[in-house]
């Protein structure tokens, strides 16, 4: 789950990590009312869960009266990469000498997190981390232990942060990972962290993930997230609480477990087809999830067929069939053809109670994918 | 022979008392397994299928001499029972549950390296050595005794491509789900190395998917440490950058590492066949037999 800056910032501030004066505006009126009470230089800023929010133009810098009424007029409402912009941060601008970047993640290859300071911030860490991996300093963290005051000070050291601000930012990473630890964070990060001209270190913006499968123990971060979308299907599939992404093609694509999902979309693609989405129904699904996973894939327009490909480990394949037969007898006429594959745990009590009138039986993962190719094909056509 | 699980591991099923838990062991038993307790706080002195339930797993260890956990706990719960089952100087530890916090898994993996015991999963579809023993949710009537060895990221993937194998007639030593998550305990290289040292596993496939690196480092230590001839598959060759797909940790970040590509790359730099299909796997693998 991902916090939104202000949120995060929120967060921060209470843990003591400075962070500029700010108001939160979904209108213009409200960007007037808060750079009235901020003053000048102010940011506006988009409050979207999307990257490089600066360079398109999500991000403004407004010096006077006017400036900040037409970046109000332009941010609120505006199109970035797929989310439309509801909330904007308005904030006070800070005049600063240096930009650094500190984060907190977990390194999965070493099985730890991974604290991190550069003197490069304020560009595109990753960047930074692909052309000049030294620029980065790192060090990791035992779990059980946390970050040791003393590697938040090697980190600042080695990172050349200058002298007369380097506790400070040691400090600051401590708390940091104490935030990611309390929160289960996958990962925080702030980029950049700016050095003023009175020698001040503050959090000019805020990255705060949670762990999804953490949630349970984080009612309250859990009741800030704001759902948002790229478009109604991925919010319907959200409602459903199923992993779904929406993809260009036209094959309408369920399964059970991410591998064997992603290896059918692979397959569709190997086929000459083109897969219109991925929708993972997870270990165990009941007839009622598979039913919905149905309903799903069919309020995609641009679905002409439908691949199901079961094989069944705790899921149970008379469970898989009883939903297909549910969802697919609720209809007058079937929307578009399906396919389904069933195998594994209960696949033999499923193929005897699935309605094959139906559906298309198919018994190997090539042939049903391929079988669901050639359909959508027909009906394209 | 096999590696990690044969008919003399002794089997406790933390959590049998649950409904995955219960349905499990029964399967488990069916297939042969050896489940000689149930381990359940506050359920102690109970009886599921017959198997005797204590409260805590060191008693399952000294009443049953059980050598080896399977988890079925919650995942709230889960990283605490794995941590039990670790005090126990149990041999191995499988987990099947889903959704365990990274957090708690990065301090399971800390307390790994101080332990002999090995950690296969959490998340994972478990282990199978057929006709001896399975540990987890495998549907057993797949497998097939044999001498190619499997290890794969991802559940049903592994049913597919052994599927495909036992289909021709292709029988396995050893099948392993290693789990997809960001932290796992036995990883691709583990192993490798003991299907390496395994005189009856003559081939072995390596499923993997996008994201991390640990099929780049898995073919490194083929190239550099394997004589048995390794077949692999990647799953995720057309998941578009920056989406993930699902809970696997498939994350692509775009920026060349983690890409189904690389991966494939890596595995045919190491002298590795990467099959377009499953079955084409099997047909790998058939060549080598």
């Amino acid at each position: 789950m991902k916090l939104h800056e202000y949120q995060a910032k929120d967060i921060f501030a209470e843990a003591g990590i400075p962070v500029p004066e700010s108001r939160l505006a979904s209108s213009v009126d409200e960007v007037m009312e808060a750079v009235e009470d901020i003053g000048y230089p102010a940011a506006i800023k988009a409050q979207v869960h999307v990257g490089g929010r600066g360079k398109a133009g999500g991000i403004k810098i407004a010096m006077d009266e006017d400036e900040a009424r037409q970046a109000a007029e332009d941010i609120l409402g505006m199109d970035l990469k797929g989310y439309t912009v509801e909330k904007v941060l308005v904030e006070a601008g800070v005049d600063f000498e240096n930009e650094l970047y500190v984060g907190v993640t977990m390194d999965r290859s070493a099985g730890k997190p991974v604290a991190m300071v550069s003197t490069e911030g304020g560009v595109n860490i990753e960047e930074v981390a692909e052309e000049n991996p030294d620029a980065i300093a790192r060090e990791h963290i035992d779990p059980a232990f946390g970050l040791h005051p003393y590697q938040a000070r090697k980190l600042v050291f080695d990172a050349g942060i200058p002298r007369d601000v380097a506790f400070d930012v040691a400090s600051f990473l401590s708390t940091l990972y104490d935030l990611y630890e309390a929160n289960d964070a996958s990962d925080i990060e702030i980029n950049p962290v700016m050095i003023t001209s009175d020698r001040d270190v503050v959090a000019a913006d805020a990255v705060m993930n949670i762990d999804d499968d953490a949630l349970f123990r984080h009612e309250d971060l859990a009741a800030m997230e704001e759902d948002s979308y790229e478009d109604d299907l991925e919010a319907k599939a959200g409602e459903y609480g199923f992993d779904y992404v929406r993809l260009s093609g036209n094959v309408g694509i369920i399964g059970n477990g991410a591998g064997l999902v992603m290896t059918t979309l692979d397959l569709v693609d190997y086929f000459g087809g083109t897969p219109a989405n991925f929708l993972d129904i997870g270990g165990g699904a009941k007839a009622e999830r598979v039913a919905n996973a149905l309903d799903m894939v069919f309020s995609d327009e641009n679905v002409d067929s439908v691949v199901f490909n079961i094989f069944g480990g705790i899921t149970r394949g008379d469970e898989v069939a009883k939903g297909i037969n549910e969802a697919l007898e609720s209809f007058d006429e079937i929307p578009k053809p399906v396919v389904v594959r069933l195998a594994g745990t209960n696949a033999e009590e499923g193929m005897e109670i699935l309605n094959t009138e139906l559906v298309q039986v198919e018994g190997t993962l090539e042939d049903a994918v391929q079988r669901a190719v050639e359909n959508a094909q027909e009906v394209s056509q | 022979m096999s590696i990690f699980v044969d008919d003399d591991t002794r089997v406790v099923v933390q959590g049998i008392t649950g409904g995955e838990g219960r349905f499990h062991t029964q399967q488990m038993m069916e297939y042969g397994t050896n489940v000689v307790a149930g381990a359940v706080p506050g359920k102690g002195g109970q009886e599921v299928e017959g198997v005797p339930v204590y409260d805590t797993v060191s008693e399952a260890v000294e009443e049953e001499d059980a050598n080896a956990s399977v988890v079925f706990v919650p995942p709230a719960f889960a990283a605490d029972a794995i941590f039990e089952a670790l005090d126990t100087d149990l041999d191995l530890v499988v987990a099947i549950t889903e959704g365990v916090p990274t957090q708690d898994m990065a301090k399971v993996n800390k307390r790994l390296e101080e332990v002999d015991t090995r950690l296969i999963g959490p998340n994972c579809p478990g282990i199978i050595t057929p006709g001896e023993a399975k540990l987890g949710i495998l549907p057993g009537n797949i497998f097939e005794e044999g001498n190619v060895g499997l290890v794969s990221r991802s559940g049903t993937l592994t049913y597919q491509v052994v599927s495909n194998l036992t289909e021709r007639g292709i029988g396995q030593t050893t099948a392993i789900g290693i789990g997809g998550d960001p932290i796992i305990g036995t990883s691709f290289v583990d192993a490798l190395e003991a299907f390496e040292n395994d005189p009856d596993t003559h081939a072995v496939v390596m499923c993997g998917e996008i994201g991390g690196e640990d099929e780049e480092q898995a073919a490194k230590f083929i190239a550099e440490n394997m004589d048995t001839p390794v077949a692999g598959f990647i799953a995720g060759r057309t998941a578009p950058p920056g989406k993930r797909m699902g809970h696997a940790g498939a994350i692509v970040s775009g920026s060349g590492t983690g890409t189904a590509e690389s991966k494939i790359s890596a595995l045919n730099d190491a002298g590795v066949p990467v099959g377009d299909t499953p079955n084409e796997v099997a047909d790998h693998i058939e060549d080598f037999l």
